[in-house]
C-alpha cells in the first residue's frame, strides 16, 4: 500500500473528512496553489477587479441561462410569446431574464475595462503572452455567444441584427453565398437558423467558454500576476520565507477584497435589472418588442452596443467592385489584431506609468477612437450631417461617415505602428520594488 | 381643387414635421401607481382598443394587479371569452379586419414598450381629418395610418393647419403645420388629454405588467447589498491592516 499523505489538521471537525478527500483528491494542494499560497502583487488597483467579476457574470450568465432555458421555446412561431411568457407568467421569470439581458452588456463592460487594464499596464508581454491569447479568444468566444443569444428572442432587432451579420460572411469571395447558407441552413434567417442558434448559444459556446476560462486562469497562476508597475514580483524572493517581497496570498487578502468588489458590482447590476433594465434602450431596445417579421425591415438597424465599434468601421470602409467584403475584413482584422500585440510591443517597461509620451498619446487617441466609433455605430451615418461638397474620389459625403474613417485608421494604427513608437520612447526608469 | 392643395400643402409640411428624430412629441401624463387611471384606462382599452387589436400575451386575469377583483374584471372588463385565464382576443377576425383596413390592426401587449408612452399619448391626440385618404383621418405622429380616428366622438374633429411664413433673412418659406379643434366633440380638449393619458398608462402598464413589482424588490435587494458592501469592507479593512 502507499503511504498516505499526513492527516489535515486545522479545521476542527471537518477534519476527518478533508484528510479523507486530501489522501483520494489533491485537496489541500490545488487550494495551496490557487489561493492560499498564490502569491499576487500587493498593489493591484481599481482596474485588477475585472477579472473576477468577469468571472462572476459568467456563472450569473449560465445560472440564469439555465432558468430562463427551462421555460424558453426555441422555435420561430412560439420564441418570441415564450419570452413574454417568462416576463408575465412565470414567477420571478422577469427577474431571471433582466438578469440574463443585463448579464449579457454588463460582461462586455467587465471583458473591455480588463483588455483595457491589460493594455495599460503590459499585462500581455512576455512570459503571458499565451494568457493573453488564451484571454482574446475569450473575447471572441463572448462575442460568438452574445450573437447567437441576441437571435433568441426572435425580436425585429434579433432577427434583421442576425441578418445583417450573417449577411457579412456572404461577402468573403467565392465561399461567401454557400457560406452563408450553411450558417443559417437556410436562404433567410428562419426556424432553422434559430434552432441551431439556441443550441450554439446553451451548450456549444458555454463549454468553450468553460475551458478557455480554465486555460486563462492556469495560464496566469502559471506565470503569475502582473500589476499596475509592470515588474515582477518573482524576481525579488525574500530568501528567508521563499515568497515574493511583494507578494500577498491570494487567500484571504484578494478573496476579501475582491468580495468588495463583488458588492459594489452587484449594486450596479441589481439597480439596472431593477430600475432601468432597458438602459434606455441600449440594454434592451424597443425595436425587439415587435416579433420578428421577415417582411419589415426596420429603418435602422443597429448592433447592441458592444458590437458597435467594429460595426461603425464595416460602414465606414467604402465598398470594392459593389462588394462589401473589404469593410467585413478591417472588421475582422481589427479584432484579430489584439492577438499579436505581445509581439508589437517593443516598449522597455510594461506599465503606462513608466512609459513615454509616444505611446500615452497613441494609447489615448486609441481609447478615443474606439469610444467615438462606439457612439457612430449606435446613430445613423446622416447622424452629424453632410459636408456642403461632396468628398471626391471615394466619395461619400456624412461627416459621421469621414470621422469614423479618420477613427479606424487611428485604430489600426495603435497597434500597427507600436512596434516603431515602442521602439525608442522617453521612458522613466522602472523602480525595483512596487509602489502602491 | 381646394383638396389637391391641401395635399400638396400637407406633403411640403409633413417632412418639416418629421424632421430629425421624428416628430414632437408630447410627455405623457401617466402615473404607474394610479390605480383608478390604470382601471380606467383598462375600461377604454376593451371598450375600444379591444374591438379590432388584441393583446395576445396579456390574461384577463392579471388585471387584479390593478386592485379589481375577479368578479369585477369578469362583469365590467371582458366581452369576448368567459374564462378569465384567456389572454385577450380582439372581437374582429383579423381576415375582416385585413380586408377592411388594408393591414392586420397590430397586436397592443408590447406597445407601450416597442413605443414609448409618449409616443402613443400624441398619436392617440394627433388624429386629423384628412379626405385625401382611405379612412378620411391622417395622423401627424403616424403619417398615413391606416387607423380611423376611433375616439373620435369624444376629441371631436382636427384640422391640421399649415402656416407659411417666409423667413426674412433667407428669403426661404417655411411651412408650419399646427392641429386646431374644427369640430368639439363629446369631452373637453383637457378631458380627452385625461382620457387618452389613462389609456396610455394601462397600455404602459401591460407592455410590463411586472414593472411595479420589479421597483419594490429593488429597493429591499439595494438595501440588502449596501448591507453586504459594508460588511465586506469592513472585512477587508481588517484583513489588510498588516499589508502595507
Amino acid at each position: 500500500m502507499a503511504t498516505q499523505k499526513a492527516p489535515v489538521t486545522g479545521l476542527g471537525p471537518l477534519n476527518g473528512v478533508v484528510t479523507w478527500i486530501d489522501q483520494r483528491f489533491p485537496l489541500v494542494a490545488l487550494w495551496k496553489e490557487h489561493a492560499s499560497e498564490y502569491y499576487a502583487p500587493k498593489n493591484f488597483n481599481f482596474w485588477y477587479y475585472f477579472g473576477s467579476l468577469a468571472a462572476l457574470v459568467l456563472v450569473i450568465q449560465i445560472v440564469s441561462g439555465i432558468f430562463l432555458t427551462m421555460n424558453y421555446k426555441p422555435d420561430a412561431a412560439s420564441a418570441f410569446a415564450s419570452v413574454e411568457y417568462i416576463m408575465r407568467d412565470v414567477p420571478g421569470g422577469w427577474f431571471i431574464r433582466y438578469v440574463h439581458s443585463t448579464g449579457a452588456s454588463m460582461f462586455f463592460i467587465c471583458v473591455y475595462l480588463h483588455m483595457v487594464r491589460g493594455l495599460m499596464y503590459g499585462s500581455y508581454r512576455r512570459p503571458r503572452e499565451l494568457l493573453w491569447i488564451f484571454g482574446v479568444m475569450i473575447y471572441l468566444a463572448l462575442m460568438g455567444e452574445a450573437f447567437f443569444g441576441y437571435l433568441l428572442p426572435w425580436g425585429q432587432m434579433s432577427y434583421w441584427g442576425a441578418q445583417v451579420i450573417i449577411n457579412l460572411f456572404g461577402t468573403i469571395p467565392f465561399i461567401g453565398e454557400p457560406l452563408a447558407i450553411w450558417i443559417r441552413g437556410d436562404y433567410n434567417v428562419s426556424d432553422a437558423t434559430l434552432n441551431r442558434f439556441f443550441a450554439l448559444h446553451v451548450i456549444a459556446l458555454p463549454l468553450v467558454l468553460l475551458g478557455l476560462v480554465a486555460a486563462h486562469v492556469m495560464a496566469l497562476h502559471e506565470v503569475g500576476s502582473s500589476n499596475p508597475d509592470g515588474i515582477e514580483i518573482k524576481d525579488d524572493i525574500d530568501p528567508a520565507s521563499g515568497r515574493p517581497r511583494d507578494g500577498i496570498p491570494f487567500h484571504p487578502y484578494y478573496t476579501v477584497k475582491d468580495m468588495v468588489g463583488v458588492a459594489v458590482f452587484l449594486i450596479v447590476f441589481a439597480a439596472i435589472v431593477f430600475f432601468t433594465p432597458e438602459m434606455g434602450g441600449y440594454f434592451l431596445e424597443a425595436n425587439n418588442f415587435i416579433p420578428a417579421d421577415p417582411l419589415k425591415t426596420p429603418q435602422h438597424i443597429a448592433p447592441v452596443w458592444y458590437f458597435t465599434p467594429y460595426y461603425a468601421m464595416l460602414r465606414a470602409i467604402p465598398p470594392l467592385f459593389n462588394s462589401q467584403f473589404p469593410g467585413v475584413a478591417v472588421m475582422g482584422a481589427a479584432v484579430m489584431v489584439f492577438f499579436v500585440v505581445p509581439w508589437l510591443d517593443r516598449g522597455r517597461v510594461k506599465s503606462i506609468r513608466y512609459r513615454g509620451t509616444k505611446y500615452k498619446t497613441w494609447f489615448t487617441l486609441f481609447v478615443i477612437a474606439f469610444l467615438i466609433l462606439g457612439y457612430l455605430g449606435v446613430e445613423p451615418t446622416t447622424v452629424w450631417g453632410e459636408f456642403s461638397k461632396g468628398v471626391p474620389v471615394v466619395g461619400g459625403d456624412y461627416i459621421a461617415l469621414w470621422v469614423a474613417r479618420v477613427l479606424t485608421v487611428v485604430y489600426f494604427g495603435f497597434f500597427v505602428l507600436m512596434p516603431w513608437y515602442t521602439a525608442n520612447d522617453n521612458e522613466k526608469p522602472q523602480p525595483k520594488r512596487v509602489v502602491w | 381643387m381646394r383638396n389637391v392643395l391641401a395635399i400638396v400643402l400637407t406633403a411640403l409640411a409633413l417632412p418639416a414635421l418629421a424632421q430629425e428624430g421624428g416628430p414632437q412629441l408630447e410627455r405623457a401624463p401617466i402615473d404607474p401607481h394610479d390605480k383608478i387611471s390604470l382601471q380606467r384606462g383598462a375600461q377604454i382599452f376593451v371598450n375600444h382598443c379591444l374591438n379590432c387589436h388584441s393583446a395576445s400575451l396579456m390574461r384577463y386575469a392579471r388585471l387584479e394587479d390593478l386592485g379589481l377583483t375577479e368578479a369585477q374584471i369578469r362583469d365590467n372588463l371582458m366581452f369576448t371569452t368567459d374564462k378569465v385565464g384567456d389572454t385577450m382576443t380582439a372581437a374582429m377576425d383579423p381576415k375582416i379586419a385585413k380586408a377592411a383596413f388594408g393591414v392586420v390592426p397590430p397586436d397592443l401587449s408590447l406597445i407601450g414598450r416597442s413605443r414609448s408612452p409618449d409616443w402613443l399619448y400624441s398619436y392617440l391626440r394627433g388624429f386629423y381629418a384628412d379626405p385625401a385618404t382611405k379612412t378620411g383621418w391622417n395622423n401627424t405622429v403616424f403619417p398615413n395610418v391606416s387607423m380611423p380616428h376611433v375616439l373620435s366622438e369624444y376629441q371631436g374633429v382636427q384640422a391640421l393647419e399649415i402656416r407659411k411664413r417666409v423667413d426674412e433673412d433667407t428669403g426661404d418659406t417655411k411651412a408650419t403645420a399646427r392641429l386646431a379643434l374644427a369640430r368639439p366633440g363629446s369631452m373637453k380638449p383637457v378631458e380627452y388629454d385625461h382620457y387618452v393619458a389613462d389609456l396610455v398608462n394601462y397600455l404602459a402598464y401591460m407592455g410590463e405588467p411586472a414593472r411595479t413589482s420589479r421597483t419594490h424588490w429593488g429597493i429591499l435587494v439595494l438595501f440588502f447589498l449596501a448591507g453586504f458592501y459594508v460588511l465586506t469592507a469592513l472585512l477587508k479593512k481588517e484583513y489588510w491592516k498588516d499589508v502595507r
